[in-house]
């Protein structure tokens, strides 16, 4: 599979098509982010598997939004799974990134991959290597539903007490692209105090995911206190799949009920 | 255009988080923790998410300082190793080895704060030594 992808980073390079291959290296021992600018390089080209599937991913789709902020005129190659597209498609609703700039490099995830993220669409839209693995439904979601309202309040309580106010969750989530951020908005959150109040920085937080997060669950990898974040932004975004048909990252150009106001 | 992931270790503790720095045209743009190191897993406490902005802080020291004058003036290193080492020994010479204490940091390796430690005993001869975390 790896060797596929290579080749067609390599024909994108070479041919002049884009400017870099934005995708992940084996470099310094470790998994990074990395951008190729050289065919030659392409041999430390891998897909983010340390120890299982995926564990080593990374929001490639932000660090392209910095690289494309510098050279908007420039054309890069990206490496995407499914929840990359998702990203990417969403960065382009929100005029953060120009689809003609981007070339993607897609492949499908595992099924183990799939299952463990609970993903809906495992994969892009064009996938150069890999195959599809069946997309599934959210039981992490349905788990917390099945409990009665006061033991659901305690679990997202007890979840919430645990967090260190590290930002993290949005540090290295790629739809947190806002100039002015919420969780900096000292009438929400206070800036210099710990433990930060609960559930208010985490609701703040899961109001502005409503419509916005792609489920990529890189927040909860992130997450130091181990805190089910994926589960809980899966849960605001099932509200308007359920009540407004509507998928984030799925349709370009389509915006989130939510952000419907000026039409 | 230069774009490169730079891995490096945290500076603030000794916990030993690795991150890679994002450096765009040579200046650090964002911190992105190593997914693959035993130390942190991808994960990073507030502090070390936030390392490339003092990387090029204006008050950050760049050069050793010695005060001449009650104004902190720069010098070299040899200046000011030597200006350190003369009063640490007039100190010593004039009122004893315990009249000096020696503070540590969390911001240097082990190694180092090992050979402080040993300087403070072996070369100046006190145990009086302590470290930043315990301030």
């Amino acid at each position: 599979m790896i060797d596929t992808i290579r080749q067609r980073a390599k024909e994108l390079l070479e041919s002049g098509e884009i400017k870099g291959f934005l995708g992940l290296a084996e470099k310094y021992g470790h998994i990074a982010p990395h951008l190729f600018s050289d065919a030659d390089e392409l041999d430390m080209l891998c897909l983010g598997d340390n120890n299982s599937p995926g564990d080593a991913r990374y929001p490639l789709t932000k660090y392209l939004t910095n690289i494309a902020k510098a050279y908007p005129e420039d054309t890069f190659g990206i490496l995407v799974r499914g929840c990359d597209e998702r990203a990417l498609t969403t960065l382009y609703t929100w005029n953060q990134l120009s689809p003609n700039k981007v070339v993607t490099v897609g492949f499908a995830c595992p099924q183990v991959l799939a299952d463990a993220c609970e993903c809906a669409i495992p994969y892009p839209a064009e996938i150069v290597a890999g195959d599809k693995a069946e997309g599934r439904e959210n039981r992490c979601v349905a788990e917390v539903d099945a409990l009665v309202l006061t033991d659901r309040f305690s679990y997202w309580m007890d979840e919430f007490v645990k967090c260190i106010k590290c930002y993290g969750c949005s540090n290295i989530c790629p739809m947190c692209f806002c100039n002015d951020c919420s969780l900096k908005c000292d009438e929400l959150v206070k800036s210099g105090e710990l433990p930060p109040e609960i559930p208010v920085f985490h609701h703040t937080r899961a109001m502005h995911m409503v419509g916005r997060c792609i489920d990529c669950g890189l927040c909860e990898e992130a997450c130091p206190s181990g805190i089910p974040l994926r589960t809980l932004y899966k849960k605001v975004n099932s509200v308007l799949d359920e009540q407004f048909d509507y998928r984030t990252g799925e349709k370009r150009g389509k915006r989130s009920p939510l952000n419907m106001l000026d039409t | 255009m230069d774009y490169r992931t730079v891995l490096t270790t945290c500076t603030y503790c000794g916990c030993g988080c690795n991150f890679f720095l994002e450096v765009l045209d040579g200046e650090p743009i964002g911190t992105i923790p190593c997914k693959t190191t035993p130390a942190n897993k991808g994960k990073l406490c507030i502090k070390g998410w936030n390392v490339h902005e003092f990387v090029r802080n204006d008050k950050r020291l760049k050069r050793p300082l010695v005060r001449k004058n009650g104004q902190l003036e720069e010098v070299s290193w040899d200046e000011a190793i030597t200006f350190a080492a003369t009063k640490l020994k007039e100190i010593k010479e004039a009122n004893g080895p315990d009249s000096i204490g020696f503070l540590t940091s969390a911001k240097v390796s082990n190694e180092e704060n090992y050979l402080l430690q040993k300087f403070a005993r072996a070369a100046v001869g006190t145990n009086s030594v302590d470290h930043c975390a315990r301030l």
